[in-house]
C-alpha cells in the first residue's frame, strides 16, 4: 500500500498484516419475489480486514445500506438474498459463512461477533426504559449467568468509554442529546467487544461539531479495541479522512475500491470523479462545479451496458454494450490494491487524462 | 403578469441602489413552552438582517439555532415576538390576508423537502398554474401554456411538455425541487428564501440546483436567503454568511473572508469541524459539548460553556456585534477595546494536541476531558 495511506490520523492498516475478517463474495440481493424482482445487489464482493476501516460511499438507494443488511441477514422482506457468501473469520482463525448460519448461531453470533449501529440510531432506544437497562439487557442475553449487577456495571463502563458520565445510567433516552444517545447506541454496539462494526449513516443526522465528536471516537475506540469498522455514508469527503480504504456504490453494484487518499487524490472511475466533485471544498480556489448530470438511477429500469453510462461524460458506444466487472485498474502494475468497474481502463492509450491522474 | 398592480420588478431603478430589498431588524421569536408556566424557547434573539437585490445571503448554523425560524419569519408565515421587517425600506408586516398576498408575491419561500412541498394528488401543471393565477391574475389558454413552458425552462425541466403533467411520484429529488422552485417563481419575485433547498437532495445533484440558483440570481436579479448547516456550501454559493449559534447571530462578512478567516470562536470550531480532505492536519479535535438549552440559554454570550476564552466578562454580558474588518463582524467579546476582555488562541492549538494525549489516555482520563458540559 503506498504510504499516502499511512500518514493519515491514526491509520494502521498496514499491507504486512492484512488478514480478512469479513469477506463478502458475489452477494447479489433482490426485492420482491414475483416474476421481476428489482436486482438491488448484483454480485457483489467486498473484504474487511481486522482493523480497517473500510468506506461504503454512495448516493441513497445505490444499495450500500442492502450490503450491509444482507451481509448480517438483517434484510427484512421482500429483500431476498439470492446468492453469494459472507464468511466471517474468527479471533482463533476459524471460518464460518454467515448465511448459512443456524438461527441459534445467528443469534449468538450477532451483537457477539458483528454488531450494528443502525441509521437514525438515535430513535432505535426503547424511550420507556432507562438507558442503563438496555445496555444490560444486550450483556445479559449474550452472557448466560450474569448477575444483573455486574452488567449495569459493564454498561456504567461502556458509557464512560464513550464519554457519557455513568451517572447517566438511569437517564430515559428522551433526556440525552441527539449526540449523546449515538453515543450510547455506539457503546451498546461495543458492549460484547464485536470485531466488526458496521455503522450505518451514523452521523447523518448531527451537526457537523457532533459529527466529528462521535468520528473522533469511534477512532479512539478503534485503536484501544482493535475491530473493524465499515461505515456507511454519502458523505465521501468525512470517508476520506476516515476510512483506510474506500468502496464506492453505484446502481447496486461496487464501482471503485481503493485506497481513501488513492480514491481521494486519483479517481479511476468517472462516477468516484462525479461524486468528488460534488462536494464544494472549504479550502483551496472558488471553482465552479456541476456535480454529475441526470438523475441516481432506477433500479427496475437500468440501462444494459455499464449503469453509469447515460450520466457519464467519458462514455462511449462500447459503454452501453458492455457490463464492466470490477478488475485492476489500467495501472495494474503499479497499483495492484484498486479495482474499478470500467471498460475504458480496458488500455491505458484511451484512458481520459482525468481518470489517469499518477 | 397583470397591469392592475404595480410589478414588483419595474418601479425599482428609482429605488437607491443602498437600499436592501429585505431587512430584518432586531428580530426576536419566543416560543410558549406547553406546559412550562410561562417559560419561553429564546428561538430567535436580536437578529438583524439586510439582504440586497441579486445578492445571496448564507444563514448557517447548527439543527436548533433558529434559522429556519428566521426563514418563517421573513416569510411571516408566523409573527415575531419583536423586531421590524422591511420590504424597501418600508414597514412590511402584513396583517390580514390581502396583504399577505402582496408580500408573498414578492418574497417566496422554497422549503427543505420536495416530496412533501409538492401535492402528490396534483399535476405540476395544476401545482404552476395555481400559482400563476394567484399571482399573476386570470391566466388561460395559450398565454397560460406559454407562461407554463417558460417556468419549466427556467428551471431547465427541459422539455417542458414531458414534465408538465407528470405527478411529483414521477419525478426524482432534485427534479421536484425544480419544481418546487418553478412555483416560486411563478410569482416574480424579489426575494427567495431557499431553507436548506439542497440537504434532501442525492449529493451528485445538490450543485445542480445551487447552480440553477445562481442563474436565476443572476439572470433575474433576486436576492436569495441560502439557510444551511453546510458551510462549504455556503462558501461556494453565498456572498456574504451570517454564522448563528443558539438563536444569535455570531459572526457575518464575506463568505470567502468567513470560512478561511473565522473570527468568532464558534465560527472557528464550526469550520475546523467539517470534513476537508485537503484540511486533515487543521482539525479541531477534542472539542466538547453541545448547543445549550434555548429555554435557559446560558447568561452572557451563549457559547461561553464551550469556549475555550471564556472569562467573566462572557458568562455576564452579551457581546454586541463588533467590527472585525472590512464589512465583518463577529459577537465576541475578544475583539472589544476592554480591559477585561478575553484573550483569544487559536482553536486549533486549544484542541489540535487533543489527539495524542487522548490515544494514550486511560478510559477514566478520557472521559475527565470528554464529560459533556450539560
Amino acid at each position: 500500500m503506498s504510504a499516502s495511506t499511512t500518514s493519515g490520523t491514526g491509520r494502521h492498516a498496514d499491507a504486512a498484516v492484512r488478514e480478512p475478517v469479513l469477506e463478502i463474495k458475489n452477494l447479489s440481493v433482490d426485492y420482491g419475489f414475483g416474476q421481476d424482482p428489482t436486482h438491488v445487489l448484483r454480485q457483489v464482493s467486498l473484504t474487511l480486514n481486522r482493523g480497517e476501516v473500510l468506506g461504503l460511499a454512495g448516493e441513497s438507494g445505490c444499495g450500500k445500506s442492502t450490503l450491509a443488511y444482507a451481509a448480517t441477514r438483517l434484510l427484512p422482506p421482500p429483500g431476498l438474498i439470492t446468492g453469494g457468501e459472507v464468511v466471517l473469520t474468527d479471533r482463533s482463525g476459524e471460518r464460518r459463512d454467515i448465511l448459512t448460519m443456524s438461527d441459534a448461531q445467528l443469534r449468538a453470533s450477532r451483537w457477539q461477533d458483528v454488531a450494528i449501529v443502525f441509521q437514525g440510531a438515535m430513535n432505535s432506544l426503547n424511550p420507556v426504559f432507562r438507558i442503563g437497562r438496555q445496555i444490560a439487557d444486550a450483556i445479559a442475553a449474550h452472557t448466560p449467568g450474569i448477575r444483573k449487577k455486574q452488567a449495569l456495571d459493564r454498561a456504567a463502563e461502556l458509557l464512560d468509554m464513550v464519554g457519557i458520565s455513568p451517572d447517566r445510567l438511569s437517564a430515559f433516552p428522551h433526556q440525552l442529546s441527539g449526540g449523546m444517545r449515538q453515543r450510547v447506541m455506539i457503546a451498546m454496539a461495543l458492549a460484547l467487544e464485536p470485531q466488526v462494526l458496521i455503522m450505518d449513516e451514523p452521523t447523518t443526522a448531527l451537526d457537523v461539531v457532533m459529527q466529528r465528536q462521535i468520528v473522533e471516537q469511534i477512532a479512539e475506540l478503534r485503536e484501544r479495541l482493535g475491530f473493524s469498522v465499515v461505515f456507511i455514508t454519502h458523505d465521501v469527503s468525512l470517508l476520506i479522512e476516515i476510512a483506510d480504504r474506500i468502496a464506492i456504490m453505484y446502481a447496486g453494484e461496487i464501482v471503485e475500491d481503493a485506497a481513501a487518499q488513492d480514491v481521494y487524490r486519483r479517481p479511476r472511475h468517472p462516477y468516484s470523479r462525479g461524486l468528488l466533485r460534488s462536494f464544494p471544498p472549504l479550502r483551496g480556489p472558488r471553482r465552479e462545479l456541476t456535480g454529475i448530470a441526470g438523475s441516481p438511477p432506477d433500479l427496475r429500469l437500468l440501462p444494459t451496458g455499464c449503469t453509469f453510462t447515460p450520466r457519464c461524460g467519458f462514455s462511449t458506444p462500447e459503454c452501453s454494450r458492455i457490463h464492466p466487472e470490477l478488475g485492476p485498474t489500467a495501472f495494474a502494475g503499479a497499483e495492484p490494491d484498486r479495482r474499478v468497474a470500467c471498460i475504458l481502463h480496458g488500455d491505458v492509450g484511451t484512458l481520459p487524462p482525468e481518470l489517469a491522474e499518477r | 403578469m397583470t397591469s392592475s398592480d404595480p410589478h414588483p420588478h419595474d418601479g425599482d431603478s428609482s429605488q437607491d441602489p443602498g437600499t436592501p430589498v429585505l431587512e430584518a431588524q432586531a428580530l426576536r421569536k419566543y416560543f410558549p413552552v406547553r406546559g412550562g408556566r410561562g417559560a419561553v424557547v429564546h428561538a430567535v434573539e436580536d437578529v438583524d438582517l439586510r439582504l440586497h437585490r441579486g445578492e445571496v445571503l448564507a444563514l448557517v448554523g447548527e439543527s436548533g439555532s433558529g434559522k429556519s425560524t428566521i426563514a418563517r419569519l421573513l416569510a411571516q408565515l408566523m409573527p415575531a415576538t419583536e423586531g421590524r421587517l422591511l420590504l424597501h425600506g418600508s414597514d412590511a408586516t402584513v396583517r390580514g390576508r390581502r396583504a399577505f398576498r402582496r408580500y408573498v408575491r414578492r418574497v417566496q419561500m422554497i422549503f427543505q423537502d420536495p416530496f412533501a412541498s409538492l401535492n402528490p394528488v396534483h399535476t405540476v401543471r395544476y401545482t404552476l398554474s395555481r400559482s400563476l393565477r394567484i399571482h399573476r391574475g386570470r391566466l388561460r389558454g395559450p398565454a397560460l401554456e406559454q407562461a407554463l413552458t417558460e417556468l419549466l425552462d427556467r428551471v431547465q425541466l427541459r422539455p417542458p411538455e414531458r414534465y408538465v403533467d407528470a405527478f411529483p411520484h414521477e419525478l426524482s429529488g432534485g427534479q421536484r425541487q425544480r419544481v418546487a422552485i418553478a412555483r416560486a417563481l411563478a410569482a416574480e419575485p424579489e426575494v427567495l428564501l431557499a431553507d436548506e433547498p439542497i440537504s434532501m437532495l442525492d449529493v451528485s445533484i445538490r450543485l445542480g440546483i445551487l447552480n440553477l440558483l445562481q442563474d436565476l440570481r443572476t439572470r433575474l436579479d433576486i436576492g436569495i436567503l441560502y439557510i444551511t448547516h453546510d458551510i462549504a456550501s455556503a462558501r461556494y454559493f453565498a456572498d456574504r454568511t451570517m454564522v448563528m449559534y443558539a438563536g444569535r447571530v455570531v459572526e457575518t462578512g464575506d463568505s470567502e473572508a468567513v470560512t478561511q478567516d473565522p473570527k468568532h470562536p464558534y465560527t472557528q470550531l464550526l469550520v475546523r469541524s467539517a470534513p476537508d480532505p485537503d484540511g486533515m492536519e487543521d482539525r479541531a479535535l477534542g472539542a466538547r459539548g453541545e448547543a445549550p438549552s434555548l429555554v435557559t440559554p446560558p447568561s452572557g454570550c451563549r457559547f461561553h460553556p464551550r469556549c475555550p476564552f471564556a472569562v467573566d466578562l462572557c458568562r455576564t454580558e452579551v457581546p454586541p456585534l463588533l467590527e472585525v474588518g472590512a464589512a465583518r463582524t463577529a459577537a465576541c467579546w475578544g475583539y472589544a477595546e476592554r480591559a477585561d476582555r478575553p484573550s483569544l488562541g487559536s482553536i486549533l492549538e486549544t484542541y489540535g494536541g487533543h489527539r495524542a494525549a487522548a490515544a494514550t489516555s486511560t478510559p477514566a482520563g478520557a472521559t475527565a476531558a470528554g464529560k459533556d458540559q450539560r
